[in-house]
């Protein structure tokens, strides 16, 4: 069964979509956006260094966005102006990432795979990384759950609760990283903070608690993965950009219906 | 040998002790050699101008900001409930009090019943915690810290952004909580109206402790009227603490 390129693409895509579904939800809620894309970004810094010291991508790519998510989430908090210290993070490590890569003669990259995935080309080792990591991820997350809730919604209310956020912080830390190592080969560079933040956003509307969030921006990102696997496959066109434009477009959807339900009540309450 | 709930308190029984506590952030001082206690039963006040370290010294009682000199020692086993001043929610995290009320943590159905009823919000366990107003939301926040069943409770200028009628039955309802929890609470706010009635301690902070005592003192002092009293002139006309005192009942173990 492994055997067909379609099969592990789409498990490639679903277990990514497991993972990156709920941290999007912390991402959002946390506007961790910006902190995405500079730890995303990084990842082809990543790419290139791997190539350089003849180490494997996912390795190579972890390294990076560890120290890159690191860093600046060490930075944060200490008078620096967050937004544009992200701003600079985060284009500076793509383009200093692409200059990498140009140096490197000799080898023979398909830098398009890396910016925008290539999910077709998903091997049988590639999925044990990109399930283990998943699982990681998931693991982490339902661990800390609770504590990671408490430390988003008020620092001081974490520690009267005797939880540290920064720690809390560095998990979050750790998982992004980790989504970005899986995630690199299924959307790639660019296309990795879209995958992490518009399930989340989409489901938002229609949700009450977090649980409930995070549970359908799962459904959402999992649509969006497989639906557009299938879609890219009829028409032709590239998966990681047909993936994220048909979460956009349930994004889409899910506002208008919500506006729409909204607009409806007012009109019945003024009947 | 009484079981601990039975064993009598002594009427001196320090709670909270800060020796020599000092803060810094990023170099300069906010907080100097501050020594503070709470005892059992007490209701202490701390008071002071905008950014004179009041909130700091709260958030080092909780853990939340690590001193850069001296401690502060918290009695063995003493729970704290704490009532942050004004929580700001992201409207993309969705919230329901029902949920907010079991974190970090699940709690007895009972339990949550009984604390949401002791801070008057019975009614809004299933409400979600954005479309509360400013009053509900204060009350969720103190039945979530009732939960603890605290032996202090810390509440940080928790009527900020209340009107006076709606601060004046919060304070009513946190005098009721003391009395039926046997707590100690520790305040700080700016309603110095309000407040003094019910302090019998109050420690006036200018980044230094500027001077504390009972309410009465504290408004005699000639440090805290250098401090106050442009501002009490302006705002009320009168100094309240010289208002109130004389509603102010002693109490056998205040400080």
């Amino acid at each position: 069964m492994l055997d067909d390129f379609m099969v592990r693409a789409t498990l490639a895509g679903v277990l990514v979509a497991l993972a990156a579904a709920p941290l999007g939800c912390f991402v959002v809620w946390r506007r961790m956006a910006y902190f995405g894309d500079a730890t995303a970004h990084a990842a082809i810094l990543g790419v290139a260094l791997a190539l350089l010291m003849n180490i494997s991508i996912f390795a190579g790519v972890l390294m990076v966005a560890l120290l890159m998510a690191g860093g600046v989430s060490m930075l944060s908090g200490r008078g620096v102006a967050m937004d544009t210290l992200l701003g600079v993070a985060a284009h500076s490590a793509l383009a200093v990432g692409l200059v990498a890569v140009s140096f490197l003669s000799g080898v023979r990259i398909d830098l398009n795979a890396y910016l925008f995935g290539d999910i077709l080309a998903v091997g049988r080792s590639d999925l044990w990384v990109i399930g283990g990591g998943a699982a990681l991820v998931l693991a982490l997350l339902g661990w800390r759950w609770s504590s990671l809730l408490m430390a988003t919604m008020s620092r001081e209310l974490a520690y009267a609760s005797g939880i540290d956020p920064r720690r809390e912080q560095l998990i979050l830390t750790l998982a992004l990283a980790m989504v970005v190592a899986v995630a690199l080969k299924v959307v790639g560079v660019l296309l990795i903070t879209a995958l992490l933040i518009i399930p989340a956003a989409a489901a938002r509307p229609f949700c009450r608690t977090p649980e409930a969030m995070a549970i359908g921006a799962t459904g959402v990102a999992l649509t969006a993965v497989t639906g557009g696997l299938k879609t890219a496959y009829l028409m032709d066109t590239p998966t990681g950009p047909t993936m994220v434009t048909l979460a956009a477009v349930l994004f889409l959807l899910a506002t208008l219906i919500s506006q729409g339900g909204r607009l409806a009540q007012r009109l019945t309450a003024r009947a | 040998m009484l079981p601990m709930e039975l064993a009598p308190t002594t009427p001196d029984e320090v709670l909270v002790s800060v020796s020599h506590l000092s803060v810094r952030f990023g170099g300069e001082f906010v907080l100097e050699n501050i020594d503070l206690t709470l005892y059992r039963h007490q209701v202490l006040t701390l008071i002071g101008p905008n950014g004179s370290g009041k909130s700091t010294l709260v958030k080092t009682l909780i853990g939340a900001v690590k001193p850069a000199a001296g401690s502060v020692r918290v009695g063995a086993g003493l729970r704290i409930g704490y009532v942050p001043q004004r929580l700001h929610l992201d409207p993309t995290l969705p919230m329901t009090v029902k949920r907010f009320i079991n974190l970090p943590h699940r709690q007895d159905p009972a339990a949550v019943e009984r604390a949401l009823d002791e801070a008057g919000a019975g009614h809004l366990l299933q409400a979600t915690m954005s479309h509360l107003s400013g009053g509900q939301f204060q009350r969720v926040l103190l039945a979530r810290a009732l939960l603890t069943r605290p032996d202090i409770l810390i509440l940080d200028e928790a009527t900020q952004g209340l009107d006076q009628r709606g601060t004046a039955e919060f304070y009513r309802r946190i005098e009721a909580v003391r009395q039926s929890y046997g707590c100690a609470v520790l305040m700080v706010s700016h309603d110095l109206n309000v407040v003094m009635r019910t302090a019998d301690h109050v420690v006036c902070l200018n980044r230094t402790l500027c001077c504390e005592g009972k309410p009465e003192r504290v408004a005699s002092s000639p440090d805290y009227q250098a401090l106050f009293g442009e501002m009490l002139a302006d705002d009320q006309g009168a100094n309240p603490l010289a208002l109130y005192r004389h509603h102010h009942e002693e109490r056998a173990n205040a400080g």
